[in-house]
């Protein structure tokens, strides 16, 4: 019957690697293999000659993965899966995920498509992770001027905390800026003229 | 007026400087445009955003189209380019362990370096490139084997990222590479290997990027292809002006493009490179071009050349290869969208390319056109007429 596919996922990050490898191995019983060594990517790819390689879009390192799409290489025509173009949809959710896979040329869409849909799942759990990572980090760094800014008047004019917020809160609101872009020119002045 | 955007990808290299020029110079603004330009690590990446509709248009390598083309590589939608934003721009290099076997050589002579490489070589020449389709590819295969160092016999080219060439060299996975800048320059400033030679050496008139759409854009978007274009065209202008490559280095070593210090990325824009962890200075004229020599029309005999040098590596048919190379290159939209904002339109659109030692004048739509040197190290013409 239907033989185990072969899977590969290249990818640096171990944790990341791990995860990638959780989500296939719930999707169906099939071969998983990781490299996470740049060097030589195309001979141990090579080596291992996979049914499916997986590989993070935005990875500098796909470009060595193309060199085995050309027809003298030892992978059997492995192409990118964006182009069989017969699954829309499939591809359009790998590429907004993330997601870049090459297959060989004659692997069957049934086989294909869970092991797809498992790492766009996860793939889309990463980009969000990273985003909501971002957002936090925002936050954190307008607070913290926010707070230096409120020290800062609060020390010069003698106000307390809720005036001294009030006062930034008028200022953005009178001249049409964020507060926290007040907030930040006032500290920028302040450390000039420190 | 509201703004229409476009986004554009690019790889961080100094030949986006068009890119970047279009929109931090307004260029974009003056045309009803905001280009969104979104920065890749990967070829590949650049080709899928565009291929698949996540990107209006790239800053792309100009085989990349032309392999498509060609049925080559896997993706099969098609790509063209609209125009060429750079003419030649990379760098041949050396280990540290290469280069001492190396005599003292002229920097920048091809010949005397490619005879210099045959004799040092006692083994299989290892040497990284960017993308197997890329002028970087094309000009080693071209210049080594006219050397007498035919691949993949005497030499095995292999694909490495630009941001990791230094450490593939560190790690001596590679004797040489071919690179864009500023990734020469930074292993050179890692103390990893020196600069034996320009691109601009083994031909000197190479088009090395392109700004690629997908066909079928160019078609539905005739108003939009033509919008862009001037933008673009007017940024490579602004860079073909003496002084401007101050601002320019500037603008690109931004944190949004290249994150590097300007001074690097001055080295490229005025053609003053370091060859050497010692020091070495040398000056290359037309390190990389933007305008001059009317280096934005896409010949059509460019992608032929392109296509009849891979169609010879990979055992395709010559003829078929330069059939299919010749709409790639969009010479007929050149002349539509950019004929009335002032830019010389060359009488035909295909040319010989090789055997122009010197700048030299020819007949031209409006005016008298320079056509710069164009010349293959080994002396060779490229005739696409008589190919056929």
């Amino acid at each position: 019957m239907s033989k185990r596919l072969s899977i590969v996922v290249v990818e640096q990050d171990r944790d990341r690697a791990l995860m990638i490898v959780d989500s296939l191995n719930a999707a169906g019983d099939n071969d998983i293999f990781v490299i996470s060594e740049v060097s030589g990517l195309a001979r141990r790819l090579a080596e291992r000659n996979p049914d499916v390689v997986i590989v993070d879009i935005t990875s500098p390192t796909r470009d060595m993965i193309e060199e085995l799409t050309l027809a003298t290489a030892p992978m059997e025509r492995p192409v990118a899966i964006f182009a069989d173009q017969s699954d829309d949809s499939l591809t359009a959710a790998a590429i907004e995920a993330g997601v870049s896979a090459y297959v060989v040329d004659n692997l069957r869409p049934e086989k294909l498509h869970p092991v797809m849909s498992a790492a766009i799942a996860r793939f889309n759990m990463f980009r969000r992770m990273r985003e909501e990572l971002a957002e936090t980090k925002r936050a954190l760094e307008e607070r913290k001027v926010l707070d230096q800014a409120k020290g800062l008047l609060m020390k010069a004019r003698g106000l307390n905390e809720d005036e001294a917020y009030g006062l930034l809160r008028k200022t953005a609101m009178d001249r049409g800026k964020k507060i926290t872009e007040i907030a930040a020119a006032l500290v920028t002045a302040a450390d000039l003229l420190s | 007026m509201s703004l229409t955007t476009l986004s554009v990808a690019f790889v961080p290299l100094v030949d986006a400087a068009p890119l970047v020029v279009a929109h931090e110079m307004g260029f974009d603004r003056e045309e009803g445009l905001s280009l969104d330009l979104v920065r890749a690590s990967s070829w590949s990446s650049v080709r899928d955003m565009l291929a698949f509709g996540r990107v209006d248009a790239a800053h792309l390598l100009s085989p990349m189209p032309v392999a498509m083309a060609l049925g080559l590589g896997g993706v099969s939608s098609q790509l063209c380019a609209l125009m060429v934003l750079s003419v030649n721009g990379n760098v041949v290099g050396v280990s540290n362990g290469l280069a001492a076997k190396l005599p003292d050589l002229p920097f920048g002579d091809a010949r005397a370096v490619g005879a210099a490489l045959v004799e040092a070589s006692d083994q299989t020449l290892r040497i990284g490139v960017p993308f197997p389709f890329s002028m970087h590819a094309e000009l080693l295969y071209y210049w080594l084997s006219a050397s007498g160092l035919p691949a993949p016999q005497s030499v095995e080219v292999r694909t490495v990222p630009p941001p990791l060439m230094a450490d593939a060299l560190e790690a001596g996975e590679i004797d040489a590479f071919c690179v864009g800048e500023p990734w020469g320059s930074q292993t050179v400033e890692r103390g990893l290997g020196s600069l034996i030679l320009p691109g601009a050496a083994i031909w000197s008139f190479a088009p090395e990027k392109v700004l690629a759409v997908r066909s079928d854009w160019a078609d539905s978007e005739p108003e939009l292809t033509g919008r862009l274009m001037r933008a673009v065209w007017r940024a490579c202008r602004w860079l073909g002006q003496n002084g401007a490559h101050t601002t320019a280095a500037e603008m690109l070593g931004h944190r949004a493009y290249l994150d590097l210090p300007s001074d690097i990325v001055d080295r490229a824009l005025t053609g003053r490179l370091v060859i050497s962890p010692s020091g070495e200075i040398r000056k290359v004229d037309r390190f990389v071009e933007f305008f001059s020599g009317i280096a934005n029309f896409p010949w059509r005999s460019q992608s032929a050349w392109i296509a009849c040098q891979m169609a010879g590596r990979l055992g395709l048919d010559r003829n078929d290869a330069m059939d299919r190379a010749r709409g790639v290159f969009r010479a007929d939209l050149y002349r539509r969208h950019l004929g009335d904002i002032g830019a010389v339109l060359p009488g035909a659109s295909d040319k010989i390319e090789g055997g122009i030692v010197h700048d030299t004048a020819v007949a031209a739509a409006q005016e008298r056109l320079i056509l710069s040197s164009n010349q293959f190290f080994d002396d060779e013409i490229f005739d696409p007429g008589a190919q056929q």
